[in-house]
């Protein structure tokens, strides 16, 4: 892939997007993105509108901040995430990185005294808003988390579990979505004569792709993975970096990870996270991953990119 | 460094003589000797002290398990000649017809046990779920700590309060009885559950709900299902402890002999019956008593075992 042409375009895209936010008033701080900034001074305009156009995010966090009770865990994030892409969310433990992307499904709702403030918005809707279906949400944003938490059932009634949630649907065809699911998470071919087994016989990194699968079979807009190889040796993650790559064709992806050789490896863009002196998290810089492992803006990114950190 | 000083050669400057490092030797040798003596007086005491401790423990083992043994054996030689194939399909009969059998207490008991689990199952699983999720809220505060005092709650107390409720007023009936069995198994079943799910890891929860999942569904379909094993073998318990209760029967189904299966009526039990047999005068219904005490006793054992089966196949 052409790096600079690609560059170039989120530049633009970025700036655009920038430009019709301000244009609707709704990107009141501009410190969180000082990269949109730097871009509107220093790239060629294009009309704001093809730009919009062009790539308008799948979605898009509004200086959104989260709280626990009382507590500031992530202050006015301005991020976002273009379809077909993986957005990989970097940065040191504590930082807010895991509460920001459980945010990006309603996930966070589940902690008793857990709000947001701020907008995110689904194709241009802020699932925030009253009068919103959280489990519409959840079911439009798939999540894949940082332990493999298969449901103690078969191979194939995991996958199934999402699908049968819409209702009785005929066995034919779940069978149909069931293979298609393992096949797209590159499971298909080690499960496939033994779907009638427990999940939990599986090896861990067979585990992570399984929920992968499950969550792919009710076609979601968006997955979200939390350190989704954390857990897992080397292999697997391998495995599971291919898979995100395959998948990158069709949903958008988020990523958050310790690991930034992986963060480099798999995503398109990246954001920078840091802890605050208030202990809030906030996004100290967002870029094509490209330009943030090799010339970053913020002195913070360089230092953590290069391992110099802390 | 006492040992340094044995071996290194005597300090010329601080002019030891053969008779002080003799001395010196003695006094260690002495000690020694001292420690030894001491330490094998110590090691012959704590020697007895073990034999001692362990008779005694095996035997208050041996004397808590002669009561169950005998209890067994008795149970087993009385009962085991009157259970016959008539015993266990007939109903009742006069003791001059040959005393009958005992088929209309064991549909009693079975409407009696059934019915008190189709009260107490659901309530207790719904309400453990609600705790689980809601434990230090005022209801689920509550709800602990009811249940706790529920199942200290002597089973004749239950009793007296179904009869003030049910039976007063209107007749002995099978459902007052059911009800009674219900609130002895309401506790049990609710903390059993409550525990098991809470042995339910948070992250399927979370599976579940991100994959879109209602809550319910959530509840139903994964948490429910994966804490299912500690959950039978809880409702097997459950219906163990009511299978025997006699005391909160007494003035709620009453017993009856006649095979009945009328939810308004007075309604015959096993336990009940045993009861009633056992005080009657008359050899044949001594022996009925026994052939009853053993069919509970089985009935019981098998509940237990099963629900000791079902444990070890989760833990495998």
């Amino acid at each position: 892939m052409p790096i600079a042409s690609s560059s170039a375009r989120v530049a633009i895209s970025l700036h655009g997007v920038t430009i019709v936010q301000q244009g609707k008033g709704v990107l009141p701080d501009m410190n969180t993105s000082p990269l949109a900034r730097e871009n509107a001074q220093s790239h060629a305009p294009a009309t704001a509108g093809e730009a919009a156009a062009a790539v308008m995010p799948k979605m898009q966090t509004e200086s959104l901040s989260i709280y626990y009770g009382n507590f500031r865990a992530v202050a006015d994030v301005t991020l976002p995430v273009r379809d077909r892409k993986i957005t990989a969310i970097i940065g040191p433990s504590g930082c807010g990185k895991s509460t920001l992307i459980r945010s990006l499904n309603r996930m966070n709702d589940l902690i008793a005294g857990a709000h947001a403030g701020g907008k995110v918005m689904l194709d241009g809707e802020d699932i925030y808003a009253s009068g919103i279906d959280v489990v519409d949400i959840r079911r439009r944003v798939g999540m894949v988390f940082q332990r493999p938490n298969p449901f103690p059932k078969s191979i194939y009634d995991n996958v199934a579990f999402g699908v049968r949630l819409y209702g009785r649907i005929p066995k034919a065809e779940l069978d149909d979505i069931v293979e298609t699911s393992l096949r797209r998470s590159a499971l298909w071919d080690e499960v496939k004569d033994k779907l009638k087994q427990s999940a939990m016989a599986l090896s861990g990194g067979q585990q992570q792709r399984l929920c992968i699968a499950r969550a792919i079979a009710v076609e979601p807009e968006v997955i979200l993975m939390d350190e989704p190889c954390s857990a897992l040796d080397p292999v697997a993650t391998l495995k599971i970096e291919e898979l995100m790559q395959e998948l990158k064709q069709d949903y958008a992806i988020v990523i958050v990870t310790h690991n930034m050789q992986q963060a480099a490896r798999v995503s398109d863009t990246t954001a920078m996270m840091m802890m605050r002196a208030d202990r809030a998290g906030e996004m100290i810089e967002f870029d094509e991953t490209q330009i943030i492992f090799t010339k970053p803006r913020d002195k913070r990114t360089e230092d953590y990119v290069s391992g110099r950190f802390g | 460094m006492a040992r340094g000083t044995m071996t290194d050669p005597p300090n010329p400057a601080a002019r030891t003589t053969e008779a002080d490092v003799a001395d010196t030797q003695a006094i260690r040798a002495r000690a020694r000797q001292r420690r030894v003596q001491a330490s094998m007086a110590r090691e012959r005491v704590r020697r007895v002290t073990n034999a001692v401790m362990l008779g005694l423990t095996g035997l208050a083992t041996l004397l808590a398990l002669i009561p169950l043994v005998w209890i067994i054996v008795d149970v087993v030689l009385l009962g085991a000649p009157s259970i016959t194939p008539d015993f266990l399909t007939q109903s009742f009969k006069p003791a001059s017809l040959g005393g009958g059998g005992v088929l209309h207490a064991i549909v009693g008991s079975l409407i009696l046990v059934g019915l008190a689990s189709v009260m107490s199952i659901p309530i207790g699983i719904l309400a453990a779920f609600y705790v689980v999720r809601n434990p230090n809220t005022t209801l689920g505060l509550a709800v602990r700590f009811g249940t706790d005092v529920l199942a200290g709650l002597p089973s004749i107390v239950v009793g007296l309060f179904v009869y003030t409720l049910l039976v007063v007023g209107r007749s002995y009936s099978a459902l007052a009885g059911a009800v009674a069995l219900a609130i002895l198994m309401l506790p049990i079943v609710l903390r059993t559950t409550e525990e098991m799910l809470k042995l339910v890891p948070d992250s399927l929860r979370e599976g579940a709900l991100g994959l879109g999942a209602p809550e319910w569904k959530t509840a139903f379909s994964v948490l429910l299902p994966a804490a299912l094993t500690g959950v039978l073998t809880g409702l097997m318990l459950a219906v163990a402890r009511v299978s025997g209760e006699t005391a909160p029967l007494l003035f709620t189904a009453l017993g009856s002999n006649v095979l009945s299966s009328a939810l308004n009526r007075p309604i015959a039990s096993l336990p009940l019956t045993l009861f009633v047999y056992a005080t009657q005068p008359d050899p044949i219904r001594h022996a009925q008593a026994w052939a009853i005490a053993l069919i509970i006793m089985v009935i019981v054992l098998a509940l237990n075992i099963g629900a000791r089966l079902i444990a070890r196949h989760r833990a495998m």
